[in-house]
């Protein structure tokens, strides 16, 4: 359903995406998932019609998005980064207009089902201006779903929204995934693992991972960081810590609070919170953190061969 | 064609829900009728001559039309750039020349409207007049005006589309169309061929010599048509190339 390959776009001397090759079948939830500046509004821009890129091709249902860049925007919905909305228009005069320019027929009946897709429909008659944040980016999503497209390319889909909505935006992706092909972009690695089949983890324009969430998990709890609340002199309890089989990395990040990372397959907790009381001091606390996006990042740009997580799991016994 | 009606529609109604629409027909009116006031006046007093519209034509071409297009039409694309939406209609089924054309048209119409409403002052002349006013010179008139409007609307929209700020886009209207009102001056200096040119490409020459004298002429007619599709043209393509940003 998407074809992309060797996809490469330069904003004046800056690259912001290089050679970009993948692909996404019918039914298929693609994530995207990358740090400020990856590249993921610029490939979306560009799979969504709304730019050429300066070299290499991308299709969408076999149309190519520079020469059949009308047909590509047929069958695709694409909600912007920044949601585009007319402030002064009313939400139904917004996705009426919409609705217009796609030649949907019974326009306002579709529009009334789309604002009851995205729960909008008591704002119906709301000028967009007084509309929350979350709001306009649920009307954004709704002026996507109106032609009932093939292709979805959702850039940041869930930004703005409350957690209940987040969790029904979501819900909506996946049951909408299930006929139609969705192209997501998000900052949220949890996001991507909920929602996507397959997810793509792009950094500074070139793509640095490309797995199942299930795979891409297994491959990233290959180390799980712990952090630690000692009553006052933290450091000197260092070295018991450290002490501990499966223990590495053991920083004191302030005062009374260290971290450690250890082996997934290894769950040392216990044996650390001993080691401590054993020594005399007083625990305090102990939280396992899971692994922030930023972390990922590192941990896949640092050494594409061999994950540091992986090479410590290695050297232990 | 449809997508084209979609977006003048839109951009009517825009025009039309802001105080900008209805300060600009007060002004027309309200210009217009000082004016038309002191014609008949003077008509009444020296008993001796034929109020006639040419004055008000005049005065809708310089300077209310010259003034009120740039006003109108700066804002139709620069600020759908600064606010985003441009990425909106960029990425909906609709072809770059549909949308210009419909920002086009939008603003076209909103002038026909305007000149519509100028209709009131031939309606009077012709019901004090005895035994009536010449229809055809007042036809011709209004003709040359809508033609006008139009290569002048069609100006704003290539600016507008030129440029991402609406005040930028309001100076380089401005400026085009006082290029393209004077430019016939120079060429009383110019013999041959040079001359000829000038005086082809003026906005004025094809309206006051003609149309405000009360003859129709294809060959003006075509020139305005020629000047609005030309302008929107490099609108269009303004379009495309910041597509490729
Ligand atoms: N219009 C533009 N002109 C010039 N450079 C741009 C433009 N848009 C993006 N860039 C640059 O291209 C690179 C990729 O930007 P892009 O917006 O695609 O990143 P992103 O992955 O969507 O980031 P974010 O998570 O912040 O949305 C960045 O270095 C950015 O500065
Ligand atoms: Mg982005």
């Amino acid at each position: 359903m998407i074809k992309v390959t060797k996809l490469t776009k330069d904003y004046g001397a800056r690259r912001a995406i290089d050679n970009l090759s993948f692909h996404a079948e019918r039914g298929e939830v693609i994530g995207f998932l990358g740090p400020n500046g990856a590249g993921k509004t610029t490939t979306l821009r560009i799979l969504s019609g709304y730019m050429p890129p300066t070299f290499g091709k991308a299709e969408i249902g076999g149309f190519d998005v520079v020469d059949q860049s009308l047909e590509v925007r047929k069958i695709v919905g694409y909600l912007p980064e920044t949601v585009p909305l007319y402030p002064d228009m009313t939400v139904f005069e917004f996705l009426k207009y919409k609705a217009d320019l796609h030649h949907i027929p019974n326009a306002e009946d579709r529009v009334d089902e789309v604002l009851e897709m995205v729960d909008m429909l008591d704002r119906s008659e709301g000028y967009i201006a007084a509309l929350s944040k979350g709001m306009r980016q649920r009307v954004g999503l709704g002026q996507a779903l109106l032609h009932k497209p093939e292709v979805l390319i959702l850039d940041e889909p869930t930004i703005g929204l409350d957690p209940a909505q987040i969790i029904e935006v979501r819900n909506l992706i996946k049951r909408i995934g299930k006929e139609r092909t969705i192209m997501l972009s998000t900052h949220i690695l949890s996001e991507a693992q909920q929602v996507c089949d397959r997810v793509l983890i792009i950094n500074k324009g070139h793509i640095v991972a490309e797995d199942t969430p299930e795979r891409l998990q297994s491959r990233l709890a290959g180390s799980q960081r712990v952090e630690l609340r000692i009553r006052k002199n933290s450091e000197e309890a260092m070295p018991l810590i450290k002490k501990v089989r499966g223990v590495t990395n053991v920083t004191v990040t302030t005062d009374d609070l260290l971290e450690f990372e250890m082996g997934a397959n290894q769950d040392v907790r216990p044996n650390v919170a001993r080691a401590i009381v054993q020594g005399g001091f007083d625990l305090l606390e102990m939280k396992q953190n899971t692994l922030s996006l930023e972390d990922i990042f590192l941990e896949l740009t640092r050494d594409e061969t061999t994950p540091p997580s992986l090479k410590d799991r290695a050297d232990q016994p | 064609m449809r997508n084209i009606w979609t977006i003048a529609k839109r951009e009517l109604h825009l025009l039309f829900i802001g105080p900008i629409a209805y300060i600009t027909m007060i002004v027309f009116l309200l210009t217009l009728g000082i004016f038309f006031y002191i014609e008949l006046s003077y008509a009444i007093q020296t008993q001796q001559y034929i109020p006639t519209m040419g004055t008000s034509f005049q005065l809708i071409a310089f300077p209310l039309l010259f003034l009120a297009i740039p006003a109108i039409t700066m804002r139709s694309i620069a600020e759908e750039k600064r606010t985003g939406t441009l990425e909106f209609l960029l990425t909906a089924p609709v072809r770059d020349w549909e949308l210009i054309t419909g920002k086009w048209l939008g603003g076209f119409l909103f002038f026909l409207i305007t000149l519509a409403v100028t209709l009131v002052y031939p309606l009077v002349l012709s019901l004090i007049i005895k035994p009536g006013i010449d229809l055809g010179a007042i036809l011709a008139g209004y003709i040359g005006l809508i033609l006008l409007a139009s290569a002048m609307t069609a100006i704003g929209i290539a600016m507008s589309s030129l440029f991402n700020n609406q005040i930028a886009s309001l100076f380089a209207t401005l400026g085009v169309i006082i290029v393209f009102w004077i430019i016939s001056s120079p060429a009383q200096y110019m013999e041959g061929i040079g001359g000829d040119i000038l005086r082809n490409l003026s906005l004025t020459t094809h309206l006051y010599d003609t149309f405000l004298a009360g003859i129709l002429d294809l060959k003006d007619m075509l020139y305005y048509i020629s000047f609005t599709v030309f302008a929107l043209f490099i609108g269009k393509t303004a379009v495309e190339i910041r597509r490729w940003g």
